[in-house]
């Protein structure tokens, strides 16, 4: 089963951290990167840029409607996620407790919806 | 902010209230074993004890405790049970009753708790909870609700388990017990071996993942530790004559009294061969210790007294300032006969490296690291990482410390080993 690890954290932690903790932080994410791809677990990854770049949009009475900022404005955000590929849900979350994620934010785990007569790659 | 008295009235409140807990858990676990035994079923004795206390909390505050509150309690639950009022509560209804009648009944109890109104039968569930029937992954946390009353909710955060999985797989085991017709007896003798190692699995189970937290930045994994040590303690209590009970108490007091030293000040991780020894509890060594020389008088090892000799090997360099190899390799070699864990065998190969040499114990290694129940163990990859760096192979090492830093769990030491990584480059 996949499931996405979705990593929530505080955006302004980041900036305020040093130079040489950015790194490491940097480096922890590529080392449960490789970790994750030794152990044939991972699906797919990516670092999202931070909320002031958000846009939503939605269609209101047939007419798009364009707004600038986050869906949801909260202090934790959704920075990133992991989609992973785990035999079951306590697979998923003893991977999502390696993840440096979860020890300065939130990770929440959710499966994917497994549809029926598509082929997943 | 808040001055000195302040804080020690704070303190005393916790104390106060621990106090009450430790009492109340203590009469849980006998109340609901006793309960469970009579009428063969966990669900339904749960049921029975949450009516019980429910009558407690509307009745003492009016009428006073009763003189024998354990007594009271299991007489209005035993005329609850036979009504057959189902509720199907879960555990978790019974475990928020027992933190708010905590208080009330540490007031009516004495200190010790000790009201022997009825038979101490809480072996026997023990027993029946770590029986062979029952799932191994539930035995732990059905035990931690049953004879301590935790709930679900706090089980499965210790076990990294969804709570609603594990509520579900606690209901199931309750459900097989009922069915299926397990016992609530202590074994015969004779099949006590098999038996016994499922009661004492279970609580080293339980240790692990307390132990598992060394940021002690998780209450519910702390605690953990501490429910593991009061359940090993009431085992001794219970059986006596068992050396492997003493055993495992001892080993768990021995990793207890290193707990705080495996962090400095600045939170950084301290490996055990650079801890501060003055931060280690005396207190707690000499009691396992007294316990593992109480054990040996029964003259039949076991696995837990290997455990907790390896635990006395450790913190030899505190009486001598130096550790010894040889009785080390030698505990794990016989504790690898005995398991044949790839976790004991790992463990050897790094007493073998102080012993006869890098070489060898990267051969064992390298033999290792076929067994798939390995593959994500994240202190295999770190001490081969270790090995390969004092070998100089610094590439090899470094892939080692990258699998490492990604398998770990905890912040501090994937920061020990990023710094460890990073002085691989000359």
């Amino acid at each position: 089963m996949q499931y996405l690890l979705m990593l929530f954290s505080e955006e302004g932690a980041w900036s305020r951290m040093s130079q040489a903790d950015q790194q490491r932080g940097v480096a922890a994410y590529q080392a449960y990167t490789q970790a994750l791809k030794e152990a044939g677990v991972w699906v797919g990854s990516n670092r999202l840029q931070d909320t002031g770049t958000a846009t939503t949009v939605r269609l209101v009475e047939g007419k798009s409607q364009v707004l600038d900022g986050p869906y949801i404005d909260s202090k934790e955000q959704l920075g990133g996620y992991y989609l992973i590929e785990a035999p079951d849900l306590d697979a998923a979350l003893g991977w999502a407790a390696r993840c440096p994620g979860a020890s300065h934010g939130t990770i929440e785990v959710r499966p994917v919806w497994a549809m029926s007569g598509t082929s997943a790659a | 902010m808040g001055n000195v008295r302040d804080l020690r009235s704070v303190s005393d409140a916790a104390a106060a209230r621990a106090a009450a807990s430790t009492v109340a858990r203590r009469s849980y676990g006998k109340l609901l074993a006793y309960l469970a035994a009579d009428m063969h079923d966990v669900s339904a004795a749960e049921d029975a004890l949450s009516e019980a206390f429910a009558a407690a909390l509307a009745d003492w505050p009016a009428n006073g405790c009763p003189d024998q509150p354990e007594a009271w309690l299991m007489t209005v639950a035993r005329r609850k049970g036979i009504d057959g009022t189902r509720r199907h509560r879960t555990g978790d209804a019974v475990a928020a009753q027992l933190r708010a009648i905590a208080d009330m009944q540490a007031e009516c109890m004495h200190a010790d708790g000790e009201d022997d109104a009825f038979p101490d039968r809480r072996l026997a569930l023990l027993f029946a909870c770590t029986h062979p029937a029952i799932d191994a992954s539930v035995r732990a946390p059905l035990m931690l609700q049953t004879v301590l009353g935790l709930d679900a909710k706090t089980i499965a955060s210790a076990f990294l388990v969804s709570p609603e999985a594990m509520g579900k797989r606690l209901g199931r085991a309750k459900q097989k017990i009922r069915e299926a017709g397990i016992p609530f007896v202590i074994p015969e003798r004779e099949a006590w071996s098999g038996r016994l190692d499922g009661v004492l699995d279970a609580v080293y189970a339980t240790y692990a993942e307390g132990w598992s937290d060394p940021d002690e930045a998780d209450l519910v994994r702390r605690d953990l530790a501490d429910e593991a040590i009061f359940l090993a303690r009431l085992l001794v209590e219970l059986l006596p004559q068992e050396p492997e009970a003493m055993g495992l108490l001892a080993g768990m007091l021995y990793a207890q009294a290193r707990r705080s030293a495996r962090r400095n000040a600045q939170g950084d991780y301290v490996p055990l061969a650079k801890q501060d020894i003055s931060l280690w509890d005396a207190a707690a060594i000499d009691e396992a210790e007294a316990l593992l020389q109480r054990a040996s008088a029964f003259k039949h090892i076991g696995r837990y007294q290997l455990e907790a000799a390896l635990q006395s090997a450790h913190i030899e360099r505190r009486r001598s300032g130096r550790t010894d190899w040889t009785p080390e390799v030698q505990l794990y070699g016989a504790l690898l006969a005995l398991t044949g864990s790839p976790v004991v065998a790992l463990n050897r190969a790094l007493a073998v490296a102080e012993l006869e040499g890098l070489q060898v114990a990267l051969a064992i290694l390298e033999d290792l690291s076929v067994d798939k129940r390995l593959t994500d163990y994240q202190p295999y990859w770190a001490a081969l990482a270790d090995l390969l760096a004092r070998a100089g192979q610094k590439t090899r090492a470094h892939h080692a410390y990258e699998i490492a830093i990604g398998l770990t769990r905890d912040a501090a030491v994937r920061r020990f080993l990023q710094d460890r990584q990073a002085g691989l480059d000359p």
